[in-house]
């Protein structure tokens, strides 16, 4: 009997309806160890033992619950802040944590571990198959087994055509099927592409695995914080943060630059959401290359800046009171624009540091809050709250420090931090309207807000892999529709003539999955060729 | 429409008029679902077993019954050039029996009503804020059980499975009730991250196939008291009650599986284009953020159940119990989520 089912399914390499009864894939039953076969014979069982579909099911399950650790502890991949205060709240069993690599899930070894046995077991399905399926494609449909009547659907009927001319008739209705006369009967086949499908869908896996590996290699990320007027070169030296791939080299930053010509955001000004931001413009001018010609661009939130692959986006926004400050010689030490960020995120006004280390007798410094909208805050009376983030009544609070700000000491400090436990307050919290001037106590100066910018804060990514991932994404989906909707199924013919003179034809169709469609496709077939046979070619009876 | 969203500046204007009207709507659907329910529960309980024909073959009507029967085919001579077509099939969709009664016709009548008035509060909801109407969780749930019952109504015709009624209608009365109870939001436009077009690309695809996986659940749980009553059964034991009513094992396996089936590309695609959209939002396509990582949970176990069904020994309650963590993993990921984590998702709570 010749080949009755189609080519087992084997391996990890494919979702697929289940065989035909009886028919046990060789994934299913894990070889046994080798007596004593030495090293080889050892490596041998572990591959073959790694590429079984049991296997592959395992890894994939604990794919699944290696990934859920990430989603329950904070990651500093994803926010390295939240990992700092689960530091903070508790040191040792974050210790113990970090030791296990649990801030770092998915970069973890353990977590490569996993996916990376998981993508060589395919590896070891996929590549046999897909040669399986080279071969397949190329080779001639199987011929028709002995019993058609075996087969899932059979039927069979009597002709006074000649069994060469049912044979012809049949090539005919089977179009669409890959074809192969013999003596006596068709083969025929169709629907390669599930297998086609099936090896895409596993083999973009590797692409997009491929591609993600590539984009964290080469591919950078990088955050600034621009005020209204100020431009951005990209070097590492202009960027806040810096994060680069491992084989990124400096030179290799594409060298664009680009100014921040305006902020506008629009908000809900009334109702329950009062405050809830409703559309982000960012009017922007940039130049792929310094002697480039200067472009206009408009960024949006789902509309990034891209230039050379290297793209800008809009990540955060708020205001940036501009100051003035005069020191007790008369001297004007500060005049600019000092962004002001929001605590928290949805957060109406911004805090602030003023840093004057210029200023003489003594330096000076500043701890404040910038109110858009400023009104008597519901939850502290006396103090300032914001009613909404448009500046409608902006004001800002100050509360004003003399002292050294230790900036010489060589002690890394972060611009947005004042280091209070070593200055002294100086008099009260002031409170100023833009254009207010307030003299501040023994002489030390003035302090003048003379206005306010926006600034806007963005995240500049450069991912080579991005292009290849959505090429792999789009092929997996693509392998995946093809796999699970087209169905192969076989059909054979045979013409025989029989004791009384007529020709008897058999047929069977075989599938593999368990659809009644197939049957009723099948059946379909038989009764195209019987009629044809009946008026011959030309018309279909219908039998009066 | 679908780049209107984009691109010219989004109003802040709610019209009051049809957010009132959805607000009704939706308590229609619910009374309406509810109504169903009890009916098509009725009929699960007081229904007589009923042989429900196998999917129809158009072509073999008439001429061949499933089974493993011998039929001559009937159809009268034809010039006495051809006869005695003889047709056997083996493996076809079996026939089943199931519990039926006239109150299931009603019930398969409300429910058809219900998801008409819920369409309608989706679409009154979508017009009184000017927006594609799944911006919240309120708004996701609604749209999730219209594509639960919508899967339901299609199985049911196409595939004669009315008897799914109960079981589908359980989670789908149950969401809809948290909705409004807990999740209830005004209609009101959209945070500035949701003004793309891919809102309607990724959001739909996302919904549509949840709405399916919460069908191939319920099938799936009836699956496993169908498995469970037949096993007793022929041990010899008792089995009374609507487990006994159920319809074959074998059958529930395979909706379930063909529901997956559905449902599983359509998840594929759904992450895929919220990697497409988080590349152009937040400048990264994958940043395991938690909703990212709980929909890649939920697809590797689905990819697990497709793969078991595939093989030896995994096949029947293995298979059925890997459905069963992926539709939890599911769940978690709409509402553990969006409850328990903050995430770049969390304005969709």
């Amino acid at each position: 009997m010749a080949r009755p089912a189609p080519p087992t399914e084997t391996g990890p390499a494919g979702p697929s309806g289940p065989p035909p009864p009886g028919d046990t894939p060789p994934g299913d039953s894990a070889p046994r160890p080798p007596g004593r076969l030495g090293l080889v014979g050892w490596l041998r069982w572990a591959w073959r033992l790694l590429t079984t579909m049991r296997v592959a099911l395992i890894l994939l399950f604990l794919l699944a619950l290696a990934a859920v650790p990430g989603s329950f502890l904070p990651q500093r991949g994803v926010s390295p802040s939240d990992v700092a205060a689960y530091y903070a709240d508790n040191p040792e069993l974050a210790a113990l944590l970090d030791t296990l690599w649990l801030f770092d899930v998915y970069s973890a070894p353990w977590f490569a571990a996993i996916y990376l046995l998981l993508f060589t077991s395919l590896v070891g399905c996929v590549v046999p198959r897909a040669a399986k399926h080279w071969r397949d494609m190329r080779a001639r449909p199987p011929a028709a087994p002995a019993r058609l009547d075996r087969m899932p659907y059979s039927a069979s009927f009597s002709t006074g055509a000649s069994p060469a001319e049912v044979l012809d008739r049949a090539q005919e209705v089977l179009r669409g099927f890959r074809t192969d006369r013999t003596d006596g009967s068709v083969a025929a086949e169709k629907g390669y592409l599930r297998e086609t499908g099936n090896v895409v869908f596993h083999i973009a896996m590797l692409g997009l695995l491929a591609a993600v590996a590539a984009g964290s290699l080469f591919g950078y990320r990088g955050n600034i914080l621009l005020t209204e007027g100020d431009g951005f070169a990209n070097t590492v030296a202009s960027y806040d943060a810096y994060y680069p791939g491992s084989q990124v080299r400096p030179g290799d930053l594409q060298p664009f630059s680009f100014t921040l010509d305006g902020f506008d955001a629009a908000f809900i000004d009334e109702g329950p959401r009062t405050g809830q931001p409703v559309d982000f413009t960012v009017e922007t001018s940039f130049r792929t290359r310094p002697e480039a010609p200067e472009e206009r661009y408009t960024l949006r939130v789902n509309q990034p800046l891209d230039v050379d692959g290297a793209r800008v986006y809009l990540v955060n926004h708020g205001y940036a009171p501009e100051f003035r400050v005069t020191d007790g010689n008369g001297d004007v030490v500060l005049d600019q624009a000092v962004p002001f960020i929001p605590p928290q995120a949805g957060a109406f006004f911004g805090e602030g540091v003023i840093k004057v280390p210029d200023a003489r007798p003594e330096q000076l410094s500043f701890l404040g809050a910038f109110y858009p909208s400023a009104e008597e805050s519901a939850e502290a009376p006396g103090q300032l709250g914001s009613a909404s983030p448009e500046d409608a009544n902006p004001m800002v609070a100050l509360q004003p420090y003399r002292g050294d700000l230790g900036l010489d000491s060589g002690e890394p400090q972060s611009v947005y931090e004042l280091p209070t436990e070593r200055l002294e307050p100086l008099g009260e919290q002031l409170t100023l309207a833009p254009g207010d001037s307030v003299e501040l106590p023994d002489g030390t100066g003035t302090i003048t807000f003379t206005g306010y910018r926006e600034w806007a804060a963005f995240q500049i990514t450069s991912d080579p892999g991005r292009v290849p991932a959505l090429v792999s994404a789009v092929l997996i989906t693509a392998g995946l529709v093809l796999t699970l909707t087209v169905r192969r199924r076989r059909y054979w013919v045979r013409a025989e003539t029989g004791p009384d003179g007529r020709t008897l034809v058999r047929v069977g169709g075989l599938t593999k999955t368990e659809n009644g469609a197939a049957a009723a496709e099948f059946h379909d077939l038989t009764t195209t060729l019987r009629d044809r046979l009946a008026g011959g070619s030309a018309s279909r009876p219908n039998g009066e | 429409m679908l780049y209107a969203l984009a691109d010219t500046a989004p109003t802040t204007e709610v019209n009051q008029g049809l957010a009132d009207l959805s607000d009704t709507l939706v308590l229609v659907t619910i009374l309406l679902y509810a109504v169903a329910l009890f009916a098509f529960a009725a009929e699960a309980a007081y229904g007589r077993r009923t042989r429900v024909a196998a999917a129809r073959i158009p072509a073999m009507a008439g001429s061949a019954a499933a089974g493993d029967a011998r039929v001559r085919d009937t159809e009268p001579d034809l010039g006495g050039a051809v006869d005695e077509l003889q047709v056997r099939v083996r493996d076809a969709e079996p026939d089943t029996l199931a519990a039926r009664h006239p109150i299931g016709r009603v019930a398969m009548v409300v429910t058809v009503l219900g998801l008409i008035a819920q369409a309608g509060q989706i679409i009154s909801r979508g017009l009184a804020a000017d927006r594609w109407p799944w911006g919240n969780m309120f708004e996701f749930v609604v749209a999730i059980t219209l594509c639960a019952v919508a899967t339901f109504v299609y199985v049911a015709v196409r595939h004669r499975a009315y008897y799914l009624g109960a079981f589908v209608m359980v989670p789908v009365v149950l969401l809809l009730g948290i909705a409004v109870r807990w999740l209830y939001t005004e209609a009101a436009p959209l945070v500035p991250a949701l003004h793309s077009p891919w809102i309607a690309i990724h959001v739909s695809a996302a919904i549509i196939a949840t709405g399916a996986f919460v069908v191939s659940g319920a099938t799936t749980v009836m699956y496993l008291l169908a498995d469970r009553a037949e096993l007793r059964a022929r041990a010899g034991q008792a089995v009374r009650g609507v487990v006994a009513k159920l319809p074959a094992a074998e059958i529930l396996d395979r909706l379930s599986h063909r529901t997956i089936v559905f449902a599983f590309p359509l998840w594929t695609f759904a992450i895929i284009a919220g990697a497409i959209w988080a590349d152009e939002a937040w400048g990264r396509f994958w940043g395991w953020d938690p909703k990212e990582v709980w929909s890649f949970i939920t697809w590797v176990v689905y990819a697990g159940y497709l793969h078991a069904r595939a093989t030896a020994g995994w096949r029947g309650r293995k298979a059925a119990v890997i459905s069963l963590i992926g539709a939890a993993a599911l769940l978690f990921n709409f509402f553990g989520v969006n409850y328990l984590f903050s995430g770049l998702h969390s304005y969709a709570g």
